[in-house]
Formats: C-alpha cells, structure tokens, sequence
C-alpha cells in the first residue's frame, strides 16, 4: 500500500535525537555528508559505519525502518555498484569474463560508492526520521535567516516547504483513498503495458487534482482569515533556543569530520 | 439461510514492525443475509472503514477469512476483481472520485470495467442514472459542473451500474442538507426494495441508521460488541454511551419516559412509533396529565 512509503517520513519519539535542536541536527546533518564524502579508505569508511550506527542506536527509530527507507533506491545503488565494478580499471585484473574484466580498483570503487549512497541516505533519513516537518522548516528558516539582509524570500520559502511537506502526507492518504475506491469500480492499476498503466492513472489523476487545487484555495482562505501576510512582524510560538545537547552534539559531529581527515592521510 | 457474505476471524494490522503499527480489526465476526439492510455504526476510527473494505477485497485480511456466497475470496487472488463487481462499494464523499469529462462516462467507468457490451453499458447507465433521480440532460454535463447533492448521486450511479449483489455506503449522506439526506435514503431504500439488493449502511447517526435497517452491528475499538435488531442494540444504552455512541433522540425521551414510570414502550426508535405509543396512553386515560 501507498501507506507504506517512509521516504522522508516522520517517527514521532522521544529520543535524544527527536529532542535536539533543528537547527543542530541540520547542521550536523551537512558535517555528516562533508565527513562522508571525505572518507576515501576502509578506517574513514568504518568511522562513519560506526557513526551512523551510534546516531541509528541514539534515535530508538530501529535499523528496520532506516533500512526500509532504502528500499526505492536500492535500483540506483545496484546499478551504480555495478558501473563502477567494470569501468574502473586500475589495479590488477581479477576475473575476465567474456569482452568485460573486472579490476581490483574497480571492486574497491563500487564498494566504496555503494556503502557511500547507502551510509548518505540512510543518515539524511535519520533527520527527516526523528524532526517533524515544522521542526525542520523552523530550522531551516532559522539557519537562512542571516540572507533575508540580502532580500532573499527565505520566509516565504521556508513556508511553501512546509506546506509542501504538510500536505505530502494528506495527498497519499487522498490517493490512497480515490485509488481504492476507483479499484473498487473494477479500475486495474498493476496489469496491462506501459499505455494501459499510464492510461489507467487518469482515474486517479483527475480527482487527485481537483482536490489538490480545493485545498490550495481553502487553505490559502483560511490564511488569509488569520490575517497571514509573510515574514513582515511574524513572531512565533516555539523559540528555538540551543540546549547543552547541541553543544555536545555539534562538538562530536566536529570531533569526527576532524577525525575523517586526520584518517584520510593514514590510508589503508 | 446461507449468509452472502461473512467474516471469520477477520484480523487486520496495519503497518506491522513499524512505530505505527495499529490493530484496526481484532477477530471479527461478521455476516449478511441476502436482500436485508444491515447497518454498521461506529465512531472514527472505530474499525468500520477497514471492515468494508475487507467485504470487497481492497484489504487483504492480516488473519482469517472473508467469505461471498460461502467461497473465500482470496482463494484465487486473480479473481478478485469479480468480487468488486459483486460487491458495490460507495465511499465516503464518493462525488471526489468523479473523473469523466460527462456525468454518462463515468457512471460508465465500473461496467466498461467488466467488459460488457456497448448496448449493455448504455442501458445500465441510463437505468442507474434513473433509479438515482438524474435526469437525463444531466448526462452529458461535466460531473463538476453539478450541485453537491446531484454529483453524490452520480457518484453512486457509477456503482449501481455494476448491479453489485451487496451494495456497501459509508456514510451516503454525510455533507449533505437534510432534504439531500431524505433523498439519498430514499433512493437506497428504493433500490433494495426493487432491486433485492443486499444493502449495508455504514454511519454514525443512529436516527438515520435506526429508521432504515433490519439489523445492527456495532463497531468498537475493531471489535463487534453488540449486534440484533435496533431494538435489542439500544437497550445497551449506557454502555454505547460509552462508547462515544447515542442511541436515537426518540428511544432516549422514550427510555426516560419509562423510567419516570410512565407505560410507554421502551422500545421506540422512529418517530412514528414514538408516537403512536404516546397516542396509545390517551386511549388508557390515567389521567397522566
């Protein structure tokens, strides 16, 4: 079922992860990324393995879900794996099979390219995991704000990012809804060539659209009724203020990316 | 009398091995006889939802068994389209899956479906639109062009015209004005009394439910704890109270009433009968007044 989809979804929790600050996670969160796509040899790589196992343990989310959340790109990092294995050829030949020969470099890259997408999504997913979608924008906007001297919109976007993700999960649960009851009038989703399945997604389409576009107006009424009118004199309910965690937490996020490069020059 | 469509043991979990994993029905059995009206009441997120859509096989049972006519459907998974046709299923709010640039195409949509023929498709159509009251200048307009009350019915045109054997409505009249409401019970009554249908009405009204069924469940926590005639629901007053529930205005003024010592019956929940109980006191003159 579409239900089923976690990309990017949130687990509500009480972990130490849930409780620190946006603006911390998403801050550690590019750290994290700048760390990995650092590591370029087996201790860098087994540094950050063990990073993302500690944050996972951190989190109480469970390795299930992170690992379900892969499920969608597991195509992309298959063939990536698999690129990588034939057309690096440096190191010594390995195996020879028919026009295509497998090197030993190429065997180190596509694993190293494999564990990278893995490792990067997996830790991008633990944010979107444990920080609901007002948290995140909330942080995000935060994070920006010193551009708005620069008259960049960031409020405005900060807002339509949140509207966005606000209505991620009220239009599955709209498709989820009109797909059923279509499927209940005999509609046929799964069967049939491409044509067919395009020509079948009518049905779901149409109504999906008509509502999307009457809950854009209704919403966008309602705003307007609570006298929204941007950023200018918005104050907000929930200050976001740092707490000693986050000090700890970015200390440690530092502690590795500094570790990564001093790791770098080790080289195994 | 064999049951045309039953449950046995029906369990359904939701999300299983995640945070979110929800028993929404817990063991349930459940089981319609040809042409009666069976009402299902519950509040949100009571269970119901997830029941009906066991009954036409849009859920797949976590445990236990779905049975049409005395076979389980999911014996033979590639089957289950059959089933759809069988069993007609209107959603809640069906008018936001009207898709069709003409009202006439869409209620086509379920019978083009089942692979009938052009002759055939048009007669259902016109006959479905018919027993819904639209007229036939309505046909060739946009579905979003109509009124509320007419896209609601064009919407359950497009299920009768699969001439299901078990028509399920989840709350058919919600949204809508009382007159609209009148009109839509009418139109179900109609069909079940021409047509034998096999009628279940899914609500949370108790008067709308307690006027139109032969027979109740009620729906609780994915749990059927009472089910019989309206009449042997509503003596569980207190505990459906408790349950979020009511039981009709009319059978609440009647069971106080009752208490307060005065012989009407108890047992009252339409208007008519409340008043003819209350008429019938007159003819006694105890001098009550």
């Amino acid at each position: 079922m579409l239900k089923d989809i976690t990309l990017g979804q949130y687990f509500p929790g009480n972990s130490v992860v849930h409780r620190l600050d946006p603006r911390t996670k998403l801050i550690l969160t590019v750290v994290y990324i700048v760390a990995l796509f650092s590591a370029c040899n087996l201790l860098t790589y087994a540094l950050m393995i063990g990073v993302l196992i500690f944050c996972i343990r951190c989190s109480k989310v469970g390795y299930r879900a992170v690992f379900r959340g892969m499920k969608p790109v597991l195509v992309v990092v298959l063939i990536t794996g698999v690129l990588n294995l034939f057309y690096n050829h440096t190191g010594e030949v390995l195996a020879k099979i028919w026009v295509f020969s497998i090197y030993s470099g190429g065997v180190r890259m596509a694993v190293m390219m494999v564990l990278r997408i893995m490792l990067l999504i997996s830790g991008t997913f633990l944010l979107t995991y444990t920080t609901s979608p007002m948290q995140l924008t909330d942080g995000i906007e935060q994070l920006l704000g010193p551009l708005k001297k620069l008259h960049l919109p960031i409020h405005e976007l900060a807002m339509m990012m949140s509207i966005a993700l606000r209505f991620i999960p009220t239009l599955i649960e709209e498709t989820d809804k009109i797909m059923s009851a279509q499927k209940a009038r005999g509609a046929d989703f799964e069967s049939g060539n491409l044509v067919a399945k395009a020509k079948a997604l009518v049905p779901l389409l149409v109504p999906l659209f008509v509502s999307a576009l009457r809950r854009a107006d209704e919403l966008a009424t309602a705003m307007e009724c609570r006298c929204y009118i941007g950023d200018y004199g918005r104050t907000r309910m929930n200050q976001l203020v740092y707490q000693r965690r986050d000090g700890f937490a970015l200390v440690g996020g530092f502690v590795v990316l500094a570790a990564i490069f001093v790791l770098r020059r080790v080289g195994i | 009398m064999e049951p045309i469509i039953e449950t046995q043991k029906l369990t359904h979990i939701y999300s299983v091995g995640t945070p979110f994993e929800h028993t929404a029905l817990h063991e349930v059995d459940f089981c319609a006889y040809p042409g009666e009206i069976l009402g299902l009441i519950g509040h949100t997120g009571s269970g119901k939802s997830s029941l009906i859509q066991h009954l036409n096989g849009l859920l797949k049972p976590t445990s236990g068994k779905v049975l049409f006519e005395g076979k389980d459907i999911w014996a033979d998974p590639k089957q289950i389209r059959e089933i759809r046709f069988q069993v007609g299923l209107v959603f809640q709010y069906p008018e936001y899956q009207l898709f069709e640039e003409t009202v006439y195409k869409d209620i086509a949509f379920g019978p083009r479906n089942m692979k009938l023929s052009d002759e055939e498709v048009d007669q259902r159509v016109r006959a479905a639109a018919d027993w819904v009251d639209l007229p036939e200048s309505v046909l060739n307009r946009s579905p979003f062009e109509l009124s509320g009350g007419q896209k609601r019915r064009a919407a359950i045109a497009g299920v009768l015209a699969m001439r299901p054997k078990v028509l399920i409505l989840d709350e058919p009249t919600a949204g809508l004005d009382p007159r609209g409401r009148e009109n839509i019970l009418d139109t179900i009554r109609r069909i079940h009394r021409e047509q034998g249908t096999t009628i279940l009405l899914v609500s949370h009204s108790m008067d709308e439910i307690a006027r139109s069924v032969d027979r109740l469940y009620v729906v609780n926590d994915g749990m059927l704890p009472y089910h019989g005639t309206p009449g042997e629901v509503f003596a569980h007053g207190t505990q459906l109270r408790e349950m979020g529930l009511d039981i009709p205005k009319v059978t609440q003024v009647a069971q106080q009433l009752h208490r307060m010592g005065i012989p009407v019956d108890a047992n009252v929940y339409t208007m008519e009968d409340a008043v003819r109980s209350i008429l019938a006191l007159q003819g006694k003159g105890d001098g009550l007044c």
